[in-house]
């Protein structure tokens, strides 16, 4: 059985279906990328994977183990963290304490998390704003500090939701360094992303849909040149 | 059996009434997204002016109730500007103060009254105020009649301009998007401004109709903050319709209780209603008629 | 080392204040301070730390003292015993409490706390047969001095304060504020946001039943209007905690006192407007000081910091 595996899932609001029988897998430590135009349903996929919202239909499994009903943090416990595209800082604390926050699941003592979320911090070249309260930081920082906090739970895999929208070129390029050093270390990682350069500098693998509609999946180069993504993503008079 | 259709027709002409106070606290819930506890403090101010018009210069309170409706407008747009709108500036840890403020403003207002007028109970008696017309064999109140039809009109008619009206449809735009509404150009400061002060005004409206039916005294208004809110919640917060079914439902409700419940449960009785639709029941009433 | 002196000090002035105050009338305000201190100390931690803003404590107030003057009324135990029994209801109580209502969020949580409080209110007023109803209970009390009560009350407040300071050092204090800046981030961090705002809510709901059995010993005389009062307790805490300084340590003990004693300058010199006075009092706290005058001070104090060596310290613990 794969390492994590969505099967068929499914979500309805009222009337609008914003994902439809949605199946893929991946294995531990890859990275595959997740696209589509606008509203195609992929941050609502990260939200039924950490179940902010209940699934409508179609199963989710992590680690051999059926997941889809568990509640939210206990996802988290088992090893699956996620950033927020329209991130939430933890504004009246400081950015260490943000990244504190996530890792005292697995420590109970105030200086081991300490210890640890300093070392990710540095990681996350953010080490510099320890300090500062989170409501402070500029727009990349608190994108990084999304991800500083997600990795501070110890996570087996990894949910990044448009970590480089709102980047400049060369903060992009930065973001691109930090997800190949996360994968390096052996986390798998699931990243939606507008900017192909952070998809296909990446991604093992890709995964794009349309309307909550999965168009195909497979070999980075197949899928971008596929003509119904070239028409999804441009429209018709391009395919 | 002529007792129980008694007790709906009261209890549904006095729900029309709550109605229309419930639905200025829904235009304010709305539009501000604010838990408004100084609700009631308005009715009840709205209702001593209406008092003083009858009392010092002999204005029939259906014609008092104008004045103290406008008045209340005013009142309710310069809290706003002044001192609710005030917390949009700060940088708070809890965003709830905003309740505590409306809490205080509510106490300033019931003491400022009290301070005039003392806690004695006052009460209007106009010529028809105790007079009742006969429905078969069940008697209706006329003055519960008349404040029905005036709120339903008053209803409408506000209905007529959240549709119809410029400056209606900015309200709703604001309620349903602010952040929408401000990069299309509305002045939304204004139109919160203008939203609490109408919503006062209503509630003015609405305290002014059932002065014949309550005795007056300073701290009538958490009654009124109270029911109001139920009729908030109970309707789905948010649409002048969700409040008018509410506001029927509290007063049949209110009517039931008061012929059939012992009276000192029927708060707990109401208070529990209001607590199980709050957590089971996000949509109000609407979403048992949706299913 | 620094801090510890200024706590060592404080705990001895505490500790000598009553034999330099030593007429009842002032002992009384004293005491009446310490109980008002632990009250918001309390709150602060589920209200302040942990953002659950109850607008019901006095719920767990008036069961506290209640559950002391009942023994009284109807066992003929000393109400004494309820300093064990009434935290122990109040806690008790405090679960089923909190499954229910922190399935809601900011004001629908106030609203829904407010709603239970009064129906504690309404329920000890209409059955009568068990509490005696809107006339109230009445012990003749064993101890007539002052003295003991202030030294209890500290003791209550220390209590509340230990607790609570202990806490948010500690990882409760990080889960704590976590889920109040952001719910969703803290249970996406694997926070179990439930049950943290219940280990924020068990303490809290303890010490103020606590105080509530404290007070009946103290006062001597309870009614569901005074005890469960939604003005004059479930609001008062509010009022003294965002006076004092919301989530830091120090704050709801400043605001108490200065609360209490404004609040007899209004009375004696004011008579009938004292409520006025206070209701004034309030809109111009929260207009001007949302953050409580240990808060405010806190952010001018880390600002010049700040202007003065550039850096600023973690700033989880205030106060
Ligand atoms: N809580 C919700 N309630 C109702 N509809 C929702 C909700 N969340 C998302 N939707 C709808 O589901 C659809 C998919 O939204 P989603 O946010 O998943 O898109 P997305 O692919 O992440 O888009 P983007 O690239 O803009 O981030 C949209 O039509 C959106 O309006
Ligand atoms: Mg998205």
């Amino acid at each position: 059985m794969a390492f994590f595996e969505v099967r068929r899932i499914v979500k309805n609001f009222g009337g609008l279906c914003a994902v439809h029988e949605i199946s893929f897998s991946l294995e531990k430590g890859q990275v595959i990328g997740l696209i589509g135009p606008n509203g195609s349903g992929k941050t609502t996929i990260f939200n039924l994977i950490n179940n902010f919202f209940p699934l409508t239909a179609g199963e989710i499994y992590f680690k051999g183990k059926r997941i889809d009903s568990l509640p939210t943090h206990k996802i988290c416990a088992l090893g699956i963290a996620r950033t927020f595209q329209v991130v939430k800082p933890l504004k009246r604390m400081s950015v260490l304490d943000n990244v504190m926050a996530g890792a005292f699941l697995h420590t109970g003592s105030t200086s081991q998390a300490r210890a640890r979320a300093l070392e990710i911090l540095e990681f996350c070249n953010l080490i510099n704003k320890r300090d500062l309260d989170a409501k402070k930081l500029t727009i990349a920082d608190r994108k990084r500090l999304e991800i500083a906090r997600a990795l501070s739970t110890d996570p087996e895999l990894l949910l990044l939701d448009e970590t480089a929208a709102g980047l400049n070129p060369k903060e992009t390029e930065e973001a691109i360094e930090v997800i190949k050093k996360i994968s390096r270390s052996g986390i798998a990682i699931i990243i939606v992303e507008h900017k192909m350069k952070v998809i296909m500098g990446t991604s093992e693998k890709i995964v794009a849909i349309n309307f909550g509609r999965e168009i195909t999946q497979g070999e980075p180069r197949e899928v971008i040149n596929h003509p119904e993504v070239i028409k999804a993503y441009l429209g018709d008079h391009y395919a | 059996m002529h007792l129980l259709g008694q007790t709906l027709i009261s209890g549904f002409l006095l729900g029309g009434m709550y109605a229309l106070i419930a639905i200025g606290m829904t235009l304010i819930m709305g539009v501000m997204k604010i838990v408004n506890l100084a609700h009631g403090a308005l009715v009840m101010v709205g209702m001593y002016v209406t008092y003083i018009c009858f009392v010092l210069w002999h204005i029939n309170p259906y014609a008092g109730m104008f004045i103290s409706m406008l008045l209340l407008f005013v009142l309710g747009s310069l809290i706003q500007r002044y001192m609710i709108n005030r917390l949009v500036e700060v940088d708070s840890i809890l965003p709830e103060n905003q309740v505590l403020l409306t809490v205080g403003i509510s106490l300033v207002l019931t003491e400022v009254i009290r301070f005039i007028f003392k806690s004695d109970y006052l009460s209007v008696s106009t010529g028809f105020s105790g007079k009742t017309v006969f429905l078969g064999k069940m008697s209706v109140s006329v003055p519960m009649t008349i404040g029905f039809v005036i709120a339903m009109v008053f209803t409408y008619l506000l209905h007529l301009f959240l549709n119809r009206t410029d400056l209606g449809m900015t309200i709703r735009a604001t309620a349903q998007d602010r952040d929408a509404a401000v990069y299309m150009g509305v002045n939304v400061s204004r139109v919160t401004m203008i939203t609490f002060g109408l919503g006062s005004a209503f509630a003015a409206a609405g305290g002014s109709l059932l002065l014949p039916m309550f005795y007056l005294w300073p701290d009538i208004g958490h009654l009124f903050t109270a029911k109001a809110f139920i009729i908030t919640i109970l309707g789905g917060m948010g649409s002048t319709a969700g409040a008018l079914l509410g506001g029927l439902t509290l007063g049949i409700a209110e009517s039931l209780g008061a012929t059939y419940i012992s009276m000192g449960y029927k708060d707990v009785v109401g208070l529990v209603v209001f607590l199980l639709v709050l957590l089971f029941m996000p949509g109000g009433i609407k979403s048992l008629v949706k299913r | 080392m620094k801090k510890v002196l200024i706590n060592i000090t404080v705990a001895i002035v505490a500790i000598l204040l009553p034999l330099v105050f030593r007429a009842p009338y002032h002992q009384h305000i004293l005491i009446t301070i310490l109980i008002w201190a632990a009250l918001g100390t309390a709150w602060n931690l589920l209200g302040g730390y942990a953002g659950q803003v109850s607008f019901g404590h006095a719920a767990f107030f008036g069961l506290g003292a209640y559950t002391a003057g009942i023994l009284a009324l109807h066992y003929n135990i000393s109400p004494w015993w309820g300093l064990l029994l009434g935290p122990l209801v109040s806690t008790l109580i405090s679960i089923p409490v909190g499954l229910i209502c922190f399935r809601l969020r900011g004001p629908y949580f106030a609203l829904a706390m407010l709603a239970l409080g009064e129906i504690f209110r309404l329920v000890f007023i209409n059955w009568v047969t068990f509490t005696n109803g809107a006339k109230g209970i009445m012990i003749i009390p064993k101890i007539t001095m002052k003295l003991p009560y202030y030294y209890m009350a500290l003791g209550l407040f220390f209590l509340s304060l230990t607790i609570t300071g202990l806490l948010i050092k500690s990882r409760f204090g990080y889960y704590f504020i976590s889920i109040r800046e952001d719910q969703d981030a803290a249970e996406s961090l694997g926070i179990p946001t439930t049950r943290y705002k219940l280990f924020a809510f068990l303490p809290s709901a303890f010490i103020t039943g606590l105080t509530g059995a404290f007070y009946m010993n103290y006062i001597a005389f309870i009614d569901p209007n005074v005890v469960f009062s939604l003005a004059n307790v479930s609001v008062m805490i509010i009022l003294v905690v965002m006076l004092g300084g919301v989530a830091t340590l120090w704050g709801p003990a400043v605001g108490a006192a200065i609360y209490i004693l404004l609040s007899e300058v209004f009375r004696t010199r004011m008579g009938a407007a004292s409520v006025l006075a206070f209701g004034i009092l309030v809109c111009l706290v929260i207009m001007f000081l949302p953050n409580g005058i240990v808060g405010e001070l806190d952010g001018l104090r880390k600002m010049a910091l700040r202007k003065m060596n550039g850096g600023e310290k973690s700033g989880l613990l205030r106060g």
